[in-house]
């Protein structure tokens, strides 16, 4: 139980924070990540979600090195989404890299379909299936004033010529509006072979099964068009853990 | 009793009057051993820096070597999808260099924003879809620079990756095998902002504009210089080889002054998952931490940088901000683009500004450039589009 009278999420059994804590310490990256805490807040000066939100990377760091499983699991669920990726804190004198180790958290919180994940992401969602499908994470056809509204007066303008302003961009590649650039039909296809192969699609289908079977629906189809047998794509991941 | 307070007066930090020695620096390994003895086992192919090439210092001192050309260009989702400008500005400075390159079709995003957006990922899919990539720059024949700092981080951290944990090579082996692809790993992993860098006396030969009268202020992405340290480019004559060299150096070739702020080090806001879905902390951050701070103690025309995500983060937060009175409106662009602006690039055909929001005119004009009748040009040619006559601008077009 833990020692914070203020402690939420009391009714999780401790044994599924500790299953999820397991998970995360059990990434081959973990251990590369964490070499014990000076508590002297370097990492925290240079953080920038620390300047907005309730959240600090040297809590991440003590936390994790002391096995407080219970503030883990509060962490996992309220704060790792906060934090900016920007791996500022890798400034730490201790070699640590927080941001690395919220990197792994989120994923863990990911491939067990958390509550707090899937609200996170909720929004998200549909540039999982751009870059899924496409190969590029945002196009020119996103740029719009109902999705963009902070952006200014530019951002429809933009939108208004969106076909004639594309076909003036002298790349040949950049000619695109679905696409951030023209992606060829065999790279996008081994793009998605490769996220077949290392178990992604289950990991969208347990954060936003809608978006999953519009993506499994779309490329399967376009795979067997091009003479691919599916099949032949297994998760590779779980064929190594069998081994 | 009231005291009078004196006017507040900012006093950047006086980098230069201090000494900086290298001699007992932390070793840092070569990677590339590592990556040489992998080769030499069988378990990958190392693709070779092409000659000529310039070599530059990194961070410890280690020299990395930088192709001129035959080049493969490893785009940016962001950049060519929201600042397109950006990875034009880098193709026309090729060009104008004379340099082959090559702008692949069979190319995908690294995929790192989404990975640090969401997690929806792991270190094998990250890990095959950057040799991929790599694999097809080998099989084309060319050498990888890539366009976005977020990508050059995520591959370093890949490359790290790959070098320690032999089941992750395993891993990647067999997806190459079922994709029928080889195991690349370039020797080097080169930002383009590296090669502009390098390039940088070449660039400043051409330049047809006097930009002494303009001051910049420089944002280093944190991907950049920040995730695999060891790879980034410092240069003992700038800031004393205390701060990447990137882009400071560029500035100071082509006559423009580089102004001294002191959120230098900290990042944009960009926050992956944020700019899209959250962007109260990006433009929060970005205006209060960087813009406002550049406005108030440096007054820049514009500021630099190098990076799709500090670009549009940069910018685009800077509308809301006025209403709030916050002391915004500087432009923002990327290095590339304001250098192939001082070779005389057009800034809406080649370096097409109009995609980014903060207003551009009154820098334009400092530079010499007359934007009325540049825009005029643009749209005679966006006319010519609408009514059929040619179905794109070429590089016929920009490269006049
Ligand atoms: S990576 Fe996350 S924890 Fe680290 S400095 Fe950036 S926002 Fe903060
Ligand atoms: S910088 Fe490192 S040692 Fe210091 S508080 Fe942060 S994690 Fe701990």
């Amino acid at each position: 139980m833990s020692i914070y009278s203020d402690a939420k999420y009391t009714d999780v059994p401790l044994e599924k924070k500790q299953e999820l804590f397991d998970e995360v310490k059990a990434d081959m990256r973990y251990d590369h990540q964490l070499y014990g805490c000076y508590e002297c807040g370097i990492c925290v000066a240079a953080c920038p979600s620390a300047r907005f939100y309730d959240f600090s990377p040297r809590v991440f760091a003590q936390v994790m090195a002391r096995e407080d499983v219970d503030t883990f699991y509060e962490l996992l669920n309220d704060s790792v989404w906060d934090c900016s990726q920007c791996f500022s804190c890798t400034r730490c004198p201790r070699q640590n890299n927080p941001g690395g180790i919220i990197t792994i958290m989120r994923e863990v919180a990911v491939n067990h379909g958390m509550q707090s994940a899937k609200d996170a992401l909720k929004a998200y969602s549909r540039i999982i299936y751009k870059i899924m499908s496409t190969g590029t994470q945002v196009a020119p056809d996103m740029l719009q004033p109902d999705f963009f509204p902070d952006w200014g007066p530019d951002v429809k303008q933009v939108s208004d010529n969106l076909d004639v302003w594309r076909r003036c961009v002298p790349p040949e590649t950049m000619h695109t509006t679905e696409l951030a650039w023209d992606v060829s039909e065999k790279t996008r296809l081994e793009l998605y072979m490769i996220w077949k192969l290392t178990g992604n699609l289950e990991m969208i289908e347990k954060i936003d099964e809608g978006i999953f079977m519009i993506l499994e629906e779309v490329m399967e189809e376009l795979l067997e068009e091009n003479g691919y047998d599916i099949d032949d794509y297994e998760n590779l991941l779980e064929e190594e853990e069998d081994e | 009793m009231q005291q009078t307070l004196a006017k507040k007066e900012f006093t950047p930090p006086q980098v230069s009057s201090r000494e900086f020695k290298r001699d007992n620096l932390p070793p840092t390994d070569d990677y590339r051993e590592q990556l040489f003895e992998l080769e030499k086992a069988g378990e990958l192919e190392v693709q070779r820096v092409p000659e000529p090439y310039v070599e530059l210092e990194t961070k410890y001192g280690r020299k990395k070597k930088i192709p001129h050309q035959m080049t493969w260009h490893h785009k940016s989702c962001g950049q060519c999808g929201h600042i397109p400008g950006y990875s034009t500005s880098i193709f026309w400075i090729n060009r104008k260099l004379g340099f082959e390159y090559h702008d692949p079709r069979d190319q995908t995003s690294c995929t790192a924003w989404n990975y640090y957006a969401s997690s929806t990922s792991n270190s094998a899919a990250q890990a095959g879809i950057a040799v991929r990539n790599f694999s097809q720059a080998k099989i084309d024949g060319y050498f990888p620079v890539i366009h976005c700092g977020t990508s050059y981080g995520h591959y370093k951290e890949t490359r790290e990756q790959l070098l320690h944990y032999p089941v992750l090579r395993r891993q990647v082996r067999k997806i190459m095998d079922r994709l029928k692809m080889p195991f690349v790993f370039p020797e080097e992993i080169v930002h383009y902002s590296e090669w502009v860098h390098a390039m940088r006396d070449r660039i400043a030969e051409l330049q047809v504009l006097d930009l002494s009268k303009v001051t910049v202020t420089v944002h280093p992405a944190c991907h950049y210089h920040k995730l695999v340290v060891e790879d980034a480019v410092y240069d003992r004559d700038l800031f004393d080889g205390q701060r990447t060299a990137i882009i400071s150096g560029l500035v100071d070739a082509l006559g423009a002054k580089v102004g001294d702020y002191s959120t230098w080090h900290d990042c944009c806001g960009f926050g992956f998952r944020h700019i899209l879905v959250s962007r109260d902390f990006s433009r929060s951050f970005a205006t209060t931490r960087k813009i406002e701070r550049m406005k108030e103690e440096v007054n820049p025309d514009v500021t630099l940088t190098h990076d799709t995500g500090c670009v549009t983060t940069l910018d685009k937060s800077q509308f809301a901000a006025q209403a709030h009175k916050k002391n915004v409106g500087i432009p923002v662009m990327s290095d590339a683009q304001f250098a192939a602006l001082a070779m005389g690039a057009h800034p809406y055909i080649v370096c097409q500004l109009h995609w980014h929001g903060v207003d551009m005119k009154p820098l334009l004009e400092k530079m010499g450039i007359d934007h009325k009748k540049a825009w005029e040009e643009f749209e005679v040619q966006a006319e010519r589009i609408k009514a059929g006559e040619i179905e794109y601008i070429s590089w016929k077009e920009a490269d006049a």
